[in-house]
Formats: structure tokens, C-alpha cells, sequence
């Protein structure tokens, strides 16, 4: 731990910094990673991936962070079942480099490749594909779990409801945003391939009800389904939409020269450009959005079918250009995700009307579908899930998140944690209405309350009582640090 | 915890009688505040804030006491209100004290009293204040300075020149704290209604002390470092600053 040092952190939306301790977990042993999850010394403990949850997740104001992306060993794969053993801090982008080539691929995929396996597991992350094939702890055999009372393999067992003590702990620590410990190591099943690519189909609907009706009767024969939705259209144009959807494309589907084995499954993202470092706040403002939607809707085909995309096109537009929440300017950005079950659709057109209204332009709005619900605090549930990124420095903004919480809470619905941050605590037992369940099952394995980030703080996940901190020392604190 | 606009779940006001600090409080309640600790020398005044507060929602309120100039307790108070409702997200310093001009002048004890009420004594205990703050690793330090401490006019020079010293003193906090997760906003209002005006005749731009508190709440989210009141100040202010000094010692109190 020599080379732990004090830190400034935000997550992705580059919102709320604050400063810790941050020990790299990299040529730690398990012993020593459960010796500091059980004497944290002073203010909690949190790890933290690849900082692509866009809130507080991932940091501990005062106390440490554990920086887990050293934990990246590929452990074992075994080719005939395509079960694969890899260590928590290992990137999904890792996987794909390695393990696409081969063949496989990550059975759930978010929008980034650059997320950890572990934060991956603690955000119990959905794909385009969570219609039909769930969130990714549906892929899970196994999890190797640091808790501040010992080391433990968890299994998922018979699924959330399953009674036994291991699979609880599974259960919560999927969706359990790194509060039931630190995942040393995960087993899951991937996804045989035949290519790289995914035979895509891409359909242009004028408005809101016709793009939930394509969704609702065209997803099931596909595996992948997404909508960017033009948040800015306004009236009888709101929630216009661009809907693709595509299944992995058969070597068949390839034209006749790129289907060579290295070929077809060969995995090359386009190379990264990077953004401005020190864009001015409000690049991206009304005018611009609104530019942009309107091309990229007019851009798209009214109907194309079968074109064949690379993965990365495909699944990970953003990747290829680096740093790309710098856009938004010093005061960082949010994304607003929630998910309200099927018959709620009103709550969609309100956060749409909403949105535009109070003049916040949207870059990105995504809308999806839900398959099955899973552990207590996973996101998904069975309903529409609709994301919208949003510029941070805008007070007027909140009072309109906060109605829109209520609508959802309302509805039944929840918002999406690895996302948030500006919940309010009040809500969380409504969107999560097995929260306390999951308290109990995380308290067991975390008696003292050893796991704290700033994230638990704000909506207080974590029960009290918090280990009492001493008393700090005053005024030469700082200058001490450096 | 502050959220992504800084609102903060829980505050600390140093001058917790202070009629813009209950406004800000009130404001701040209505949003994502619950816990509140006023510190002060008046119990009874405080006593009083702190069940507005209640009423507008707070869960948790405390009060404290607290005497400016007794600058020796300062740290003592901070830490036991840090340990006892910490992790606190927002402090505010809203100490002051008019003084009366033409006594001052002539009374140089009474000069030197309100200059340790509004600069000595906030300036220790912001220091105080700061160091928790460091620990915590996170937190926003709002200090009500005035715009007439941006430049000091012959007519109240003794609380203008506190308020300068004060205001000159925060933003090297604020510097100091960079790189911390702390952050210190300076708040500049021009005349506020209120008890410590009374009686007076209103400058222009006067203000209210709820519009203080709004323009405190949007200066959190925009992450802004210095806030005027009302916004106009900041530019009629960048004017007065060249005004010749033998037109600059005319402009009245
Ligand atoms: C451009 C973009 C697109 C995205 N698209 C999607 C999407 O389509 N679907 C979706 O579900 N999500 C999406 N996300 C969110 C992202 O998948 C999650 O926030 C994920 O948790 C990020 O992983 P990370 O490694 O960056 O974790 P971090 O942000 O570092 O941490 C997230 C959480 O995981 C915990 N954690 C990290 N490592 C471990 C560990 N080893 N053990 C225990 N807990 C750990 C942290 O404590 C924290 O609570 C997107 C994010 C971005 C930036
Ligand atoms: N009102 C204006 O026009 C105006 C304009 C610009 C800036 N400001 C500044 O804004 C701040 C708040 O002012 P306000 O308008 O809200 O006036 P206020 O109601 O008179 O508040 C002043 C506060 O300071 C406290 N105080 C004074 N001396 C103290 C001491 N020795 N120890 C502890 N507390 C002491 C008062 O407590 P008691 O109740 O015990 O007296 C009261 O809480 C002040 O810093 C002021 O200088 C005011």
C-alpha cells in the first residue's frame, strides 16, 4: 500500500468531486485486499473500475478508494462451454480484443467497452439485448467476493428469490454498487460468434407511439434492439425516433470476401480521437443538439435492412472519441435514466416534454426495452427504460428531475444508479422496494459498515450505525497531504 | 453529500440568526438539506430559526453556541459539530455587524470591535471550518462578503474595509483549497432588506434576503466562485471600481 496517494474523483459526469485515498489493488494479495476491506482505517471504503458510472458510485469522500482495475487477470476459459473466469478489474474492451477473434462474445455489453467486469457486475448491467437476454448477472456461474468478513465464492443458485445465504449475498452484490465488497474475480458465460458484425436493421418512426408499437411487436426477432429518440422534436414529432435492431451476423450474411475465419471475426474499433481538453461550457447547447438531432434524423433511413456493422459501430459509437464528457464544459453533465413498467408509457412523453421544455438539450436520448428483473437493487425491470444526458450547471433543472422522480416512483418505476447523481434519498425505498431486504443481506456481510462511498452517503443506502470517525486533526491536514 | 447541482444534504450556519441565513436555509431545506446546525450567540434567536427550519423540513436540527470574536473556541466548536453531524456538506459564514460609522470613527475600540466580528473572528473560524473540510475531502464554504468591501467608500469605510479584509481573505482559501474537493463561494450583496438595514434608506439594486438565497442556490450549481446580488452589481461594480477617488469619497451611505 506504499503507493497509495490522495485523490480528486468524479465519475464520468465530472459532477461532485470529492477526495480520498486511493490504493491500487494491482500486486495486492486477496490477503491484504481482505485485510483493508476489514481495518479501512478511517471514513469507509469503496472500489472504483473504470469511473464510467457517471455519479458518485464510485468514490468516498475522506476515506479510501480501492482501484480495482489491477485485478486484471484472465484466469481461465474453457473453450467447448465458453465459460470464462476473469479478474474484476479486466475490461470488457480486454474481452472483446481477446476473446472475439476466438469466437466469443461478452454476453451483455453497454455502450462503452471501457467499463470494468466488476463494475460491470456491481451496476448488474443491461445491453440492447436485456429484452431477451436480462441483465448481465443472468450470465454469472460465480463470484469471488472480498466482504469485511472474509473471502467468499457466491453462486447465483435457483435465482433472487433463492433462500440461501450465498445466493442472497450474489444477488445483492449484482446491482449491490460495490457496497456488499470488493469482486475479486467473476465466471460467465459468453456468447459463441460466428462474426464481428451484426446484421442490422434500421427503421425511421415520426413519433412517439409508433416507435413503441414497432418495439413492442419487431423486438422479439432480433437481439439487440435500441431507439435514439430526437428529444428536442416537440408536438405531434415528439419521441421520433431512430430505431435500429440486429443479430449477430452468420457467416453467410458476409459478403463472400470477408468470410475467412481471421477475418470474420477480426475486432478492429476505429482509433480513438480525443476531444478538446478544455472545451468551453455549453458546446453542446440547444442550437447545437438541435442541429445535430436534425441531421442524424434525416440521416437515417426511412428502412434499411441487413447492413452489416461492426460490433464497435454498432454497440460503442461513443469509444471512438476520447474524453467526449469534456463537451460539456467544466460544469459536467448527468444522465437521466429511469425505467417504468409496461402501461406507463406517460411517464416517457412527460420526461420527453419536460426535457424539451426546460430548454435542456439532450445529446443523447436512448430508449429500450426491459426483459426480467433480477436482485433487489438491479436496475432493470420489465417496462421502458429511457436515458437522457443533460448539462449539470443548469439550477433550473433540478426541481424538473425531481418532479419527473416522483412520476416515476409513482408509475412503479425506478431510476438507474449507475447513473444517478441527484436522487433524492426520500424516493429510493419506493423505486427499490426491496431495499430493505437488501440492507439486511449486505449488513451480515458488513457488520460495521465498513463499505461507504458518496454515493451511499447521499441516498442513505448503507444503514447506520457508521463507525464513528475519530476526531481529524485540524488546519495542518492539508499541508501535510501535499 | 452534495449532489450534482451542490445541493447539500447537510449545513452549518455560522450566524445562524442572520435573516439572509434563514432564508438561504429555508431555500436550501426545500431542497435536498435535512440536517442543520445554527451556531450563534443569541439562544433565543436561534431557538427560533431552528424551528423554522423544522417546520420547512429539516429532520435533524442543532443549535450552537458561538461568539465570533472568541476566537480561541473556534476550532473546538467546529470539530465537535463535525463529529457530531458530520459529513457537513455546506457551512455558511453569515457573521456581521454594521457598526455605526460616525461612532466608529471617533472610537477606535469600537472600530476595532466590528473589524473582529466581521474579519478576525469569521477568518479563524473559516480557517477551522477548512481544515474539516480537507478531512472530509469534500464540501463548499459559503462566505457572506458584501459589495461593500469591493471598494471601500469614505462612508462606512470601517465595515467596508472588514468586509474587504474578509472577502480578500476567502478567495485565498478558496485557492488554498483547490485540488481538496472543498470550495469557498463569495457571496457580494448589495443592500438587503432586513434587520441589520432597518431604518435605512434603501440603496439602488437592493435586494431581499430570499433573493439572496436564490442566487446562492443557482451560484452552487453553476459552480460559480464569486455571486453578486442582484447579478447587475457585478457590472456596475467593474465601473465604480474606476471612478476618480475625489468622486469615489463623495458617494454617500
Ligand atoms: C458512454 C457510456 C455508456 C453506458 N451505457 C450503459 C448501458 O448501455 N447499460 C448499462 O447498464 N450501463 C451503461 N453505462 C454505465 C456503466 O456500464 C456502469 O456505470 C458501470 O458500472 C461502469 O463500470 P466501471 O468499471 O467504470 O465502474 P465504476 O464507475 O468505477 O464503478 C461503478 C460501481 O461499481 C463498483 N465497482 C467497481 N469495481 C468493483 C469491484 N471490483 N467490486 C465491487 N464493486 C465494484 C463501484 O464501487 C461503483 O459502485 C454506460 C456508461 C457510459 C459512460
Ligand atoms: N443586510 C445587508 O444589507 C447586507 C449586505 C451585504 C452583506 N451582508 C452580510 O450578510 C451577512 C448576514 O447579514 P444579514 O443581512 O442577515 O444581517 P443580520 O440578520 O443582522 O445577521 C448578522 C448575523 O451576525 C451575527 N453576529 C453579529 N455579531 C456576532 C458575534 N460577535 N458573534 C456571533 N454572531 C454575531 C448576528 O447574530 P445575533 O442575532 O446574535 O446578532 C446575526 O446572526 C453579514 O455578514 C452581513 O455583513 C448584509
Amino acid at each position: 500500500m506504499g503507493s497509495s496517494r490522495h485523490q480528486l474523483l468524479t465519475g464520468w459526469g465530472r459532477t461532485s468531486p470529492s477526495r480520498a485515498r486511493v490504493v491500487p489493488a494491482s500486486g495486492m494479495g486477496r490477503d491484504s485486499l481482505a485485510a483493508l476491506v476489514s481495518r479501512p482505517g478511517t471514513g469507509g471504503v469503496i472500489p472504483r473500475g473504470l469511473g464510467r458510472s457517471y455519479g458518485d458510485a464510485a468514490q468516498c469522500a475522506g476515506g479510501t478508494v480501492l482501484d480495482a482495475t489491477g485485478l486484471d487477470h484472465l484466469g481461465s476459459f474453457d473453450p467447448q462451454t465458453g465459460l470464462l473466469t476473469v479478474g474484476a478489474g479486466a475490461s470488457l474492451d480486454t474481452l472483446m480484443r481477446t476473446f472475439l477473434p476466438r469466437g466469443w462474445f461478452v454476453p451483455v455489453t453497454p455502450g462503452t467497452r471501457q467499463v470494468s467486469v466488476g463494475g460491470a457486475i456491481a451496476a448488474d448491467i443491461h445491453g440492447k439485448n436485456h429484452h431477451g437476454d436480462g441483465s448481465l448477472s443472468a450470465h454469472l456461474r460465480s463470484l469471488t467476493l472480498a466482504t469485511p468478513t472474509g473471502i467468499r465464492v457466491l453462486r447465483p443458485g435457483s435465482g433472487p428469490e433463492d433462500p440461501s445465504e450465498d445466493a442472497r449475498l450474489f444477488w445483492a452484490t449484482a446491482g449491490g454498487m460495490g457496497l456488499t465488497g470488493v469482486i475479486l474475480e467473476a465466471t460467465m458465460q459468453m456468447l459463441a460468434v460466428e462474426t464481428a458484425s451484426i446484421c442490422v436493421d434500421t427503421e425511421r418512426l415520426p413519433d412517439l407511439d409508433s416507435l413503441l408499437a414497432a418495439m413492442a411487436s419487431g423486438d422479439e426477432r432480433y437481439r439487440y434492439s435500441v431507439a435514439w429518440v430526437d428529444s428536442l422534436a416537440r408536438g405531434r414529432h415528439l419521441g421520433r425516433a431512430v430505431l435500429t435492431r440486429g443479430n449477430h451476423a452468420r457467416l453467410g450474411q458476409l459478403p463472400p470476401a470477408r468470410r475467412r475465419p481471421g477475418e470474420a471475426l477480426a475486432f478492429a474499433p476505429a482509433t480513438r480521437l480525443e476531444a478538446p481538453p478544455l472545451a468551453p461550457g455549453g458546446l453542446l447547447n440547444r442550437v447545437t443538439v438541435g442541429a445535430f438531432n436534425e441531421a442524424w434524423f434525416r440521416r437515417a433511413p426511412r428502412s434499411r435492412e441487413g447492413q452489416i456493422q461492426p460490433v464497435a459501430a454498432f454497440f460503442h459509437p461513443l469509444d471512438g472519441v476520447g474524453g467526449w464528457n469534456r463537451l460539456y464544459g467544466p460544469r459536467g453533465f448527468l444522465q437521466y435514466q429511469f425505467v417504468v413498467p409496461f402501461g406507463a408509457e406517460d411517464v416517457l412523453r412527460l420526461a420527453l416534454e419536460r426535457c424539451s421544455r426546460s430548454g435542456a438539450a439532450s445529446f443523447l436520448t436512448v430508449l429500450k426495452r426491459f426483459g426480467p428483473e433480477a436482485g433487489p437493487l438491479s436496475f432493470p425491470m420489465p417496462g421502458w427504460t429511457l436515458a437522457l444526458d443533460l448539462p449539470a450547471g443548469r439550477p433550473s433543472l433540478a426541481p424538473v428531475l425531481d418532479s419527473l422522480d416522483e412520476a416515476v416512483a409513482g408509475a412503479g418505476g425506478r431510476v438507474y444508479l449507475a447513473k444517478d447523481s441527484r436522487l433524492s434519498p426520500d424516493l429510493v425505498g419506493a423505486m427499490y422496494p426491496r431495499l430493505a431486504r437488501w440492507r439486511s443481506v449486505r449488513d451480515q456481510a458488513d457488520p460495521e459498515g465498513v463499505m461507504q462511498s458518496d454515493m451511499a452517503r447521499r441516498l442513505g443506502l448503507v444503514s447506520p450505525p457508521r463507525p464513528a470517525p475519530p476526531p481529524p486533526p485540524l488546519l495542518t491536514e492539508g499541508r501535510s497531504q501535499g | 453529500m452534495n449532489d450534482a447541482f451542490s445541493l447539500p444534504q447537510s449545513v452549518l450556519v455560522l450566524g445562524g440568526t442572520s435573516d439572509i441565513a434563514r432564508a438561504t436555509v429555508r431555500a436550501l431545506v426545500a431542497r435536498r438539506a435535512r440536517t442543520v446546525v445554527l451556531a450563534g450567540r443569541d439562544r433565543r434567536g436561534l431557538e427560533a430559526a431552528a424551528a423554522e427550519a423544522g417546520a420547512a423540513g429539516a429532520d435533524r436540527v442543532a443549535v450552537e453556541r458561538f461568539e465570533a470574536t472568541e476566537v480561541e473556541r473556534h476550532c473546538e466548536l467546529v470539530q465537535r459539530v463535525f463529529t457530531a453531524h458530520g459529513p457537513i456538506d455546506l457551512v455558511l459564514m453569515a457573521v456581521g455587524v454594521l457598526g455605526d460609522q460616525a461612532r466608529d470613527e471617533s472610537d477606535p475600540e469600537a472600530a476595532a470591535r466590528v473589524i473582529t466580528t466581521n474579519f478576525t473572528g469569521p477568518a479563524a473560524a473559516l480557517l477551522a471550518v477548512a481544515g474539516q473540510l480537507r478531512a472530509q475531502g469534500q464540501g463548499t464554504l459559503v462566505v457572506l462578503s458584501s459589495v461593500a468591501g469591493e471598494r471601500v467608500r469614505r462612508a462606512n469605510f470601517v465595515y467596508g474595509a472588514s468586509k474587504a479584509g474578509l472577502d480578500g481573505f476567502s478567495q485565498g482559501l478558496g485557492d488554498s483549497l483547490a485540488g481538496s474537493g472543498a470550495r469557498v463561494m463569495v457571496v457580494r450583496p448589495g443592500f438587503v432588506r432586513g434587520r441589520m438595514t432597518a431604518g435605512r434608506q434603501p440603496a439602488p439594486f437592493a435586494t431581499t434576503p430570499d433573493a439572496v438565497a436564490e442566487a446562492i442556490v443557482e451560484g452552487l450549481a453553476r459552480g460559480a466562485e464569486t455571486v453578486w446580488v442582484p447579478g447587475g452589481l457585478r457590472a456596475f461594480m467593474a465601473l465604480s471600481r474606476h471612478l476618480p477617488r475625489a468622486l469615489w469619497r463623495k458617494v454617500p451611505g
